[in-house]
């Protein structure tokens, strides 16, 4: 297969460009806990309960309400291989901890994976919506009304007191993790990163390394999440979260104005010295890639780069991780074998683009 | 034990931090774990490796301490499944929807640690029922009524109050 009829196939709506203020957020994701009432929680679980709750939702699956909002398909842990468990993990459709939940886990995937329902992680259900750009609300909307929709058929723990509950109490309530990935390259190469983190944490929200912890996170990619689900309704707390990413969003411009005003050269230097290396490089591990990737990134939302696809960024920091690398390639490879794979596919992605370096 | 960070108060927090591959324990006390959580997005980030769950199993634990009022016996286990208190310490997990009732005494307290407050104005399910719902709604509609009135939104708090009084009539009804 070539390597565009494998893009074409493997890359999920999120990780193309598109909506509001794309050149710094990359994606906006909702994702609500549910469970079933009178059903133990995953981590009491036996295979029968498990089973049941997997076809309650299989049920659901095929209502109506349901079908109307998209096609859905449901694939148990247990079905899948590995690689394909880990690859569905690098796209982000579902998370480590589902991944490992082999004997009872499961996943209904809308067919443009905007859509993914998790089964048996750690709550019965996580519904997760996942858009580029900030779109917290339309992610919220969306999320919203598959909720509606599942719950006609699904008896969900409601309490009069505490919401909807959860395995864990720091879910309870509303159930809800709304979150944005940001590219923020301008704020850590300016030394504000370590500032504006403990700011953003003071006023109720997460920030994490994407990749990695602290301020060197690889790839200068942050997720930014609402730390509070109880007391607050849905509205609110995607309002907070959005009226906090906006300022975000501006110091980063700021930051990247200054840096272009101060030391343009040095910038410059910066971001081609990084599209060399993904260029030409033999041999590229993936914490390299990621602080390359991003370097560029930022030359192309500058300018500096021209005729390189700005989505490079979330394409190949998917596409480089190691199951999709042994995805593509079609063999279990060693670290070292993927190191060569992995500069490899980046040159050819790189040609796709025929690529102008000014 | 006295908190290895501040040599100050007692430890009652256990730290894991792994670096290259090597693992280390530290007794903290809460307030040193939480900054030390902190630093974690701080620019001089230490590798920490934060067990969440088995931190908040320790908050959990705190609030039993003597002289903290819980109901005996009653509070140790989850009569719907079972799990037992000290296993939801060591989990961070509740086992079923039912232990949220049945360890109600020691979860306020925690809840106003790792919440904004500790009941929910949000989303209510359609199939609840209508009564829950009008309930929910007048707690929400009493809250935006506060702050309409301490933004001094005057026309916005009169409409409130119509539909506040309307709710109230529809509860008598029953
Ligand atoms: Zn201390
Ligand atoms: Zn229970």
């Amino acid at each position: 297969m070539s390597l565009s009829d494998f893009l074409r196939r493997a890359v999920s709506p999120w990780m193309r460009n598109g909506g509001p203020e794309d050149d710094i957020i990359l994606t906006s994701r909702v994702r609500v806990a549910r469970n079933l009432e009178d059903v133990p929680f995953p981590v009491l679980q036996t295979d029968s309960h498990a089973n049941h709750v997997i076809q309650a939702v299989q049920n659901a699956l095929a209502t109506p309400a349901v079908q109307a909002l998209g096609r859905f398909e449901l694939l148990r842990c247990s079905d899948m291989s590995a690689i394909d468990r880990q690859v569905l993990v690098e796209k982000h459709l579902i998370s480590r901890d589902l991944a490992e939940q082999v004997r009872h886990g499961a996943v209904a995937l809308r067919d443009d994976e905007v859509v993914s329902i998790m089964v048996n992680e750690e709550d019965h259900l996580r519904i997760q919506c996942l858009l580029p750009g900030l779109r917290l609300k339309e992610a919220w909307d969306l999320a919203n009304q598959v909720d509606d929709a599942l719950e006609r058929t699904l008896p969900y723990a409601f309490h009069e007191r505490y919401g909807y509950l959860t395995a864990c109490p720091t879910n309870v309530g509303t159930g809800i993790r709304a979150s944005v990935m940001m590219h923020l390259p301008g704020l850590v190469l300016s030394g504000q990163m370590g500032r504006i983190l403990s700011a953003v944490q003071q006023v109720g929200l997460t920030v994490r390394g994407m990749y990695g912890e602290g301020s060197d996170a690889a790839g200068n990619l942050f997720q930014v999440s609402n730390q509070v689900t109880l007391g607050e309704s849905e509205e609110e707390i995607i309002q907070n979260l959005s009226n906090v990413v906006a300022q975000l969003i501006e110091h980063e411009r700021n930051a990247r104005r200054l840096l272009l005003q101060q030391n343009r050269e040095g910038l410059e230097d910066r971001v081609c010295r990084s599209f060399g290396i993904l260029a030409y490089a033999r041999r590229m591990d993936s914490k390299e890639t990621l602080q390359r990737l991003s370097d560029v990134r930022l030359g192309i939302d500058l300018g500096i780069i021209k005729g390189v696809s700005a989505n490079i960024l979330q394409e190949l920091m998917v596409m480089t991780q190691p199951a999709f690398l042994q995805k593509y390639y079609q063999q279990d490879l060693s670290p070292a074998e993927r190191d060569v794979r992995r500069a490899a596919l980046i040159r050819e992605r790189l040609r796709l683009d025929e690529s102008g370096v000014r | 034990m006295l908190c290895q960070r501040c040599h100050e108060r007692p430890a009652n927090v256990q730290f894991t931090q792994i670096i290259n591959g090597d693992k280390k324990v530290y007794h903290l006390c809460e307030q040193c774990a939480r900054e030390a959580q902190g630093d974690l997005f701080g620019q001089a980030a230490q590798a920490f490796n934060f067990d969440f769950h088995q931190w908040l199993g320790h908050l959990m634990n705190m609030e039993s301490s003597p002289g903290f009022a819980v109901p005996a016996a009653s509070a140790q286990r989850c009569g719907n499944c079972g799990m037992t208190y000290q296993q939801f310490t060591q989990l961070g997990r509740f086992g079923c929807p039912k232990c949220y009732d049945n360890f109600a005494p020691r979860l306020e307290p925690l809840l106003r640690r790792i919440q904004s407050a500790t009941s929910h104005t949000g989303k209510v399910p359609l199939h609840a029922g209508s009564q829950v719902k009008v309930r929910k709604n007048l707690e929400r509609l009493r809250k935006e009524l506060q702050q309409a009135v301490a933004m001094e939104q005057y026309e916005r708090a009169a409409q409130l109050r119509d539909q506040i009084r309307e709710l109230e009539q529809q509860m008598d009804r029953g």
